[in-house]
């Protein structure tokens, strides 16, 4: 494997046992493991320089300032943002997107106009959506998901059709959490351009398992969580392009976004602080920052290989057990670091029962992805997810749990 | 492994490969559905009433094997029973559930003591009992048996 040196010693919470085995955290899709040094930043924060931001003329205030509008910079570099006033610190990829979907939508959705996002949504960047276009009386469209296993992507030639000068707004995602299927983001972009829509990313489960771009995306905005690429919960990150975000009226209103207040009226700072009301998560931020350092450190081309060497040692690990239906990519085509399965006859809370027994910790269910789940003809899948510290060694016990799991079930 | 042992009991097993009572009661003048939609678990519940007692009683859905089978052996538990002495039945159900203490008669709803071990499936087994009962009340809410989001 592509792999560093004692990467999992970094990561206290890997170093332990879970029902008397050693613990294989194959959930990374749901959230990631924290190193240290991001740990350590939000201890350092509470510890030495916890304090309000941008009001206090105080020392501390100043550190946690400086720490604050440094997290933004360090964030603006991790994605190549052209200015950093582009980042918007969002409790998480959901926030964000209903920032836009609520702010951007309101101000420019109408009856006759379409709202296009794929069949592959996770319902963070599907129901905002379905809500801004019956708030506005807009159409809500989706590019379809081909094939009986979602196997073949999002059909290219609907996205032809589908993309029609009446298309506002084209929300998609950059890797989807239970299909694990890359989409093509910066064709996608090109394409929404050229129709004159705002595009809108969804990168919860791409910024931080490999190299982003937004400039090289060439997209609107793109939202995604901390706490999925080595950061804290709590903390997530909206980018827009300042053309967009100086014209955007704020979705929250209240302190710290205003520049002069009178009883009747009240005027708005530009991006960022006219879209964040109130306090800000200042530890958290401080603490991505961290993350995105960490995550530099070990290279991000190095960390897609690395998933992307699980996930086809987990193809071909699991391919071969009798009576599995992989959905998703096929075996060798590009997947991201997750593989998503169901096995005839044993549900999938009941996998992630038996898994749990041996140590190992899965997800079992819709992955929020009802409507994906009914075009798979499924309730459930189980999901693996990979990250940086998972080994080929952790993809063969899980592979002996799903052993021991279908002999137990008597399907095998 | 007995935790799980104890969870997958046998009786649990057979009553997910062979479930009782499967499918629409054509003759049901009662139907209530639960859905815990983090885990996707689903249950119908129909019920034909005769007076105060369920005349005839059948559930339809997919999930788990627990909560399967707890609503396959729920029904076989519930036919003939009056609307009061199915409420007491979940209250017994209810209590080896959450506390694993078997019933003092001895009874098939006993195997299903291990649950109390894995908390985070005791909504699994007590979703078509909610539904069963909302049903008997003519309730046409959807049951729920979990609270938290996914």
């Amino acid at each position: 494997m592509p792999t560093w040196p004692n990467v999992r010693a970094d990561f206290p919470v890997l170093h332990q046992q879970v029902n008397g085995k050693p613990l294989v955290y194959l959930d990374n899709g749901a959230t990631s493991q924290k190193p240290r040094s991001v740990i350590d930043a939000l201890v350092h924060y509470y510890e030495r320089d916890n304090s309000n931001v941008h009001r206090g003329l105080h020392t501390l205030s100043m550190r946690a300032t400086d720490g604050y509008e440094g997290a933004r910079t360090r964030v603006a570099r991790f994605i190549n943002a052209a200015d950093p006033a582009e980042i918007i610190f969002t409790r998480g990829t959901t926030e964000g997107i209903n920032v836009v979907a609520r702010s951007w939508g309101h101000a420019h959705l109408k009856p006759g106009d379409i709202v296009l996002a794929t069949g592959m949504e996770h319902h963070s960047n599907l129901v905002p959506w379905q809500q801004a276009a019956r708030a506005s009386g807009a159409t809500f469209k989706f590019v379809p998901v081909l094939g009986a296993d979602a196997e073949g992507g999002l059909d290219l030639a609907a996205l032809d059709q589908l993309l029609t000068p009446q298309v506002k707004v084209f929300a998609f995602t950059h890797i989807s959490n239970t299909l694990g299927t890359i989409n093509p983001a910066a064709e996608f972009c090109r394409r929404a351009r050229a129709v004159g829509a705002v595009t809108v990313i969804d990168a919860a489960q791409s910024v931080g398992h490999g190299p982003l771009d937004v400039q090289a995306l060439g997209c609107d905005f793109l939202a995604f969580s901390g706490h999925k690429m080595c950061g804290p919960t709590g903390i997530g990150v909206l980018y827009g392009r300042r053309a967009l975000l100086d014209k955007l009226a704020p979705d929250e209103t209240g302190g710290g976004m205003v520049v002069s207040v009178t009883y009747e009226a009240a005027t708005w700072k530009p991006a960022p602080e006219r879209f964040e009301a109130g306090t800000p998560n200042v530890a958290d931020a401080i603490a991505l920052g961290a993350a995105c350092d960490y995550l530099d450190a070990l290279g991000r081309d190095q960390i897609a290989a690395h998933d992307a060497l699980l996930a086809q040692y987990a193809m071909e690990q699991l391919s071969v057990l009798p009576g599995i239906r992989i959905i998703g990519p096929r075996v060798g085509a590009p997947r991201s670091g997750l593989v998503s399965f169901a096995f005839e006859g044993v549900h999938a809370h009941d996998i992630v029962t038996f898994a749990d027994e041996d140590g190992v910790a899965l997800r079992g269910g819709h992955h929020c992805n009802q409507p994906l789940m009914r075009h798979l003809g499924l309730t459930s899948t189980t999901r693996a997810s990979f990250y940086l510290y998972n080994t080929e060694q952790e993809i063969d016990v899980l592979v002996a749990s799903m052993r021991r799991i279908l002999k137990f079930f008597g399907t095998a | 492994m007995s935790d799980l042992a104890d969870l997958y009991q046998q009786v649990i097993l057979d009553h997910n490969r062979r479930p009782r009572n499967r499918g629409k009661l054509p003759t049901a003048n009662r139907v209530a559905h639960g859905d815990n939609p983090s885990c996707g678990d689903q249950c119908s519940v129909y019920l034909r009433l005769d007076g105060d007692r369920i005349g005839d009683i059948s559930f339809d859905g997919s999930g788990c094997a627990i909560s399967q089978a707890s609503a396959s052996l729920m029904t076989v538990q519930l036919k003939g029973k009056t609307a009061a002495e199915a409420e007491k039945l979940y209250q017994q159900f209810h209590d080896i559930v959450t506390t694993g203490k078997e019933p003092e008669e001895i009874s098939d709803i006993g195997a299903f003591a291990g649950v109390h071990a894995f908390p985070a499936r005791i909504k699994c087994a007590t979703l078509g009992w909610h539904a069963a009962l909302n049903a008997l009340k003519g309730d046409p809410v959807p049951a729920t048996t979990e609270t938290h989001k996914d």
